[in-house]
């Protein structure tokens, strides 16, 4: 009895960080509409900044001054990135929004590790906090007990803020309708840099509040950002109560989660935040979305089949491929390899978001599932490689029979936060199922069959496979099948009418998608001869949407060209380069504000301007009255 | 007051407004007339800054006002009254009409939740009720305070009879006759010439994104030709 009590005000302690952090990202979307994923980031930085300030001022009051000075700092920052960055994609798909905060929390990091070296930090106790407590025999940390009251102050706080002044109310007022508070006469642009730097402040002296209870590691912002995601979905995106209240559920559940599951209480998290989504879409305490966002066009350029010109170059790409291992070392091969892996990874990730519309966060979790499969067949059943590429896709795709029941329930970023949460499950399950998945060793001795095993033939065998993937995908998306996909895509209620059923069809999207990569997951288990719970880590999925990003959003297959420059290049930073994380993110953020089109949307769009001009407007200008719009 | 002159708006590529030009005068309350999709509410939104794209010369009060982000003009003392209202619904009453508030001019009458309330009285009575939970008449009569809030000197008002009672549809004339009388300057879109007719100096016709006639209600009286070719259904 005791140890639940304890266990239970252990667990309202965590969650005041949490709520701080969670609040700061549901305030932050409520009037931006950015789901900022370097919230985490800001979280670490905090903590690292107080760290620092905290070991010079051991005092009471110095203890508290430091917070409040480095979240501050991090405030700043934060407004200075606003101004810089977002302002310039407000108005961009939320998915490149979400890449975008994604590549500065990769910035964050290398930075971190640049100023304050890679090593894990013990911060000093809160000087005079130090001291325990007895409750019911049991000691509890005085600190606790202040964070405790913290959480509910700092929500107090807040409503006051967001009630009682001009400001709170125009914040109020544009969370609901921004473009009406500025026809209003409000200057949108200060409220949306205050409303950021206000977030960050609050994310920011969450990360210093940490210091007493744990070491400060730059591991720290995804592990959080994961779970102030499952927060806001839980409280409901935009509510700061829903914050609050979600914080104070999810601290509970892992709380009492180590004591009575301690071996799921990962998934426990993102189960709950699953059902909650599927039962209340827009969460406990929030308000369905008002759609603001233009619906712009996804197709960069008109859809076609390809050319007889088009598919004499792609027979011409895929002879050259074909001859690569004659001109390359193992070395070379095995990269090659990986890059047709790559491909087959991303071309299935663009089938699901370009042709479907559905903007998964999560693709890990298939390309995973497939690996997991095959290999785990490998180990238990000492299956063939022949056996398991076939066991593998279909581990994946009958998982995403079920994932993807839930997940096509919903729409836009609260699909995104689903398939985070799906893969994340995954994750879990094979980090924490040490028995079966080997946990952190992951699983070794997967190797091919004797004919694939040289580094020629398995490449060979993976460029097949490539081929055969980027065909069939084309092929479906000038099917029957793939107008009714592109259809749903472009106007839900439209379709409805005309008597297509979205969740079926964009069901049967999923599955297949997840088959694709569920064969490329198989592929580089056996490249690789292991598997790892990273293949099925956060980092893992944004591979794919930086692939498919940087080849372009509104083209059929041009993430066959973002695959092969994005493999190339971020092998060679990984072993050129001390901080390819620094360069890496910098890069997204640049591709995202400069060519959101990418390296094919934007040649393609290119190529159209050229026809315009050279007096063969026909089709061009039909082409850019689609696009265009009458919004 | 304003003037519009060689006003051209787009969407995207689509052309709507094709050199229009019109006037405004200080106290007058000017009526701009035309079908659904003449291109009414494209003239008020390019006013304001709102399209996509626009050219031609945009003067209110002296000031260029073209190249201005929508706040800024909203701040010279030019409302706006959109035509699918967009109150914020989660507010109060009172507090949309504080999110109107500017600070008051010079040449005219600061205007507060009080005398919004007196010529719209329904609004009194219910200044805590969250504003999503209001008529669509009430609804109208709250985005025309929350507008009035901002001290004015003109207002663009797009279709404010539309979708609503014909008893509330009264209610709004005399307001509007209210606020010309309290010195405040209407530009009014409308297809509702009965109503248009109750409370208007002058107006202009909007046929295919083009001024097709301008001129006072008295001679729009006069002309059943144009009436028939452009105003009927």
């Amino acid at each position: 009895m005791e140890l639940y009590v304890v266990q239970f005000l252990t667990g309202l302690a965590n969650a005041a960080s949490l709520f701080l952090v969670a609040s700061g990202l549901s305030l932050i979307f409520g009037v931006t509409r950015i789901v900022n994923f370097a919230h985490g980031a800001f979280y670490m930085l905090g903590a690292y900044i107080a760290y620092s300030l905290t070991i010079r001022w051991q005092t009471p009051l110095g203890f508290w001054l430091a917070l409040l000075v480095a979240a501050t700092a991090v405030a700043v920052v934060g407004a200075l990135l606003e101004i810089l960055l977002l302002r310039r994609i407000y108005h961009a798909p939320e998915l490149l929004q979400l890449l975008a905060t994604f590549g500065v929390t990769l910035i964050v990091e290398d930075a971190v590790r640049l100023l304050w070296g890679p090593e894990d930090l013990v911060g000093p106790r809160a000087a005079g906090l130090s001291g325990a407590v007895s409750v019911l025999g049991r000691p509890m940390p005085v600190y606790d007990f202040v964070l405790i009251l913290l959480g509910p102050a700092v929500l107090g706080l807040l409503w006051l803020l967001l009630h009682r002044s001009r400001w709170g109310l125009l914040v109020r007022a544009a969370t609901q309708d921004r473009d009406m508070v500025s026809a209003l006469g409000v200057n949108q642009k200060w409220l949306f840099t205050g409303v950021f730097a206000l977030g960050v402040f609050l994310a920011a002296f969450g990360g210093g509040l940490q210091i007493p209870r744990d070491a400060v590691s730059h591991f720290m912002d995804l592990s959080i950002i994961t779970e102030v995601f499952v927060v806001v979905v839980i409280g409901g995106l935009g509510s700061i109560g829903g914050a609050f209240l979600a914080a104070v559920i999810v601290s509970e559940l892992n709380a009492f989660g180590i004591l009575i599951l301690p071996s799921i209480s990962l998934v426990l998290m993102f189960l709950i935040m699953a059902a909650v989504l599927v039962l209340r879409p827009w969460g406990l305490l929030g308000k369905p979305l008002s759609r603001a966002r233009s619906m712009a066009t996804r197709e960069a350029a008109a859809w076609k089949p390809l050319s007889p010109a088009g598919r004499s170059a792609a027979l011409a790409a895929t002879i050259g491929a074909l001859c690569l291992p004659f001109m390359l070392g193992d070395y070379g091969v095995g990269v090659a390899s990986e890059v047709m892996i790559a491909i087959i990874f991303a071309i299935s990730l663009q089938f699901l978001m370009s042709v479907g519309g559905l903007d998964s966060f999560g693709h890990a979790a298939a390309l995973g599932l497939g690996a997991y499969g095959a290999a785990l067949s490998v180990q238990h059943f000492g299956v063939s490689m022949e056996a398991a590429i076939v066991i593998g896709p279909l581990v994946s795709a009958a998982m995403a029979v079920v994932a993807g029941w839930f997940c096509v329930r919903l729409s836009n970023i609260y699909f995104a936060m689903l398939t985070l949460a799906y893969a994340q499950i995954v994750w879990s399950v094979a980090f924490q199922w040490v028995d079966v998945t080997g946990g952190d060793n992951g699983i070794v001795g997967v190797w091919p069959s004797d004919w694939a095993s040289s580094p020629a033939a398995f490449y060979w065998l993976t460029l097949a496979a490539a081929v055969a993937v980027v065909a069939l995908v084309r092929h479906l998306t000038f099917s029957p099948f793939g107008y009714a996909l592109r259809a749903l895509r472009d106007s839900p209620t439209r379709s409805a009418t005309i008597g297509i059923s979205r969740q079926t069809i964009q069901h049967i999207a999923f599955v297949i998608s997840a088959f694709l990569a569920g064969l490329a997951g198989v592929l580089f288990a056996f490249l690789k001869g292991s598997v790892f719970p990273d293949t099925l880590s956060i980092a893992s999925s944004v591979d794919g949407l930086i692939m498919v990003l940087l080849g372009g959003f509104g083209t059929v297959s041009g993430s066959v060209i973002g695959a092969i420059v994005y493999k190339v290049s971020s092998i060679w930073l990984m072993s050129n380069t001390d901080f390819p994380r620094l360069i890496l993110g910098s890069l997204i953020a640049l591709l995202v504000v400069a060519f959101p089109q990418g390296i094919v949307g934007t040649l393609q769009i290119w190529m159209m301007r050229s026809r315009l001009f050279a007096g063969r407007p026909q089709e061009g200008t039909a082409r850019l009255a689609e696009t265009g719009g009458l919004s | 007051m304003l003037t519009l002159a060689k006003l051209n708006s787009w969407y995207g590529p689509a052309h709507i407004l094709f050199d229009v030009g019109l006037e405004v005068k200080a106290g007058e309350v000017v009526a701009l007339l035309g079908r659904n999709g003449a291109g009414k509410s494209t003239t008020m939104k390019s006013i304001m800054g709102l399209v996509d794209r626009h050219q031609g010369s945009l003067i209110f009060r002296d000031t260029d006002i073209s190249r201005l982000p929508p706040f800024e003009i909203a701040r010279l003392g030019l409302g706006y009254v959109p035509e699918d209202r967009r109150i914020f619904t989660d507010l109060t009453v009172e507090e949309n009409l504080e999110v109107g508030r500017q600070a008051g001019r010079s040449g005219n009458a600061a205007w507060s939740p009080e005398r919004i309330y007196e010529i719209f009285p329904n609004l009194a009575e219910m200044r805590r009720r969250p504003a999503g939970r209001m008529s669509g008449g009430e609804q109208q009569m709250l985005t025309i305070g929350r507008t009035l809030m901002g001290n004015p000197y003109l207002v663009l008002l797009d279709e404010p009879s539309e979708g609503i009672a014909p008893k509330i549809v009264e209610q709004m004339a005399d307001a509007v006759t209210l606020m010309k009388r309290e010195g405040v300057s209407i530009l009014l879109s409308e297809q509702n010439l009965p109503f248009a007719r109750l409370i208007s100096d002058r107006c202009y016709i909007l046929e295919k994104g083009e001024i097709q006639f301008s001129g006072s209600m008295e001679e729009l009286e006069a002309r059943p030709d144009l009436r028939e070719a452009y105003l009927a259904l």
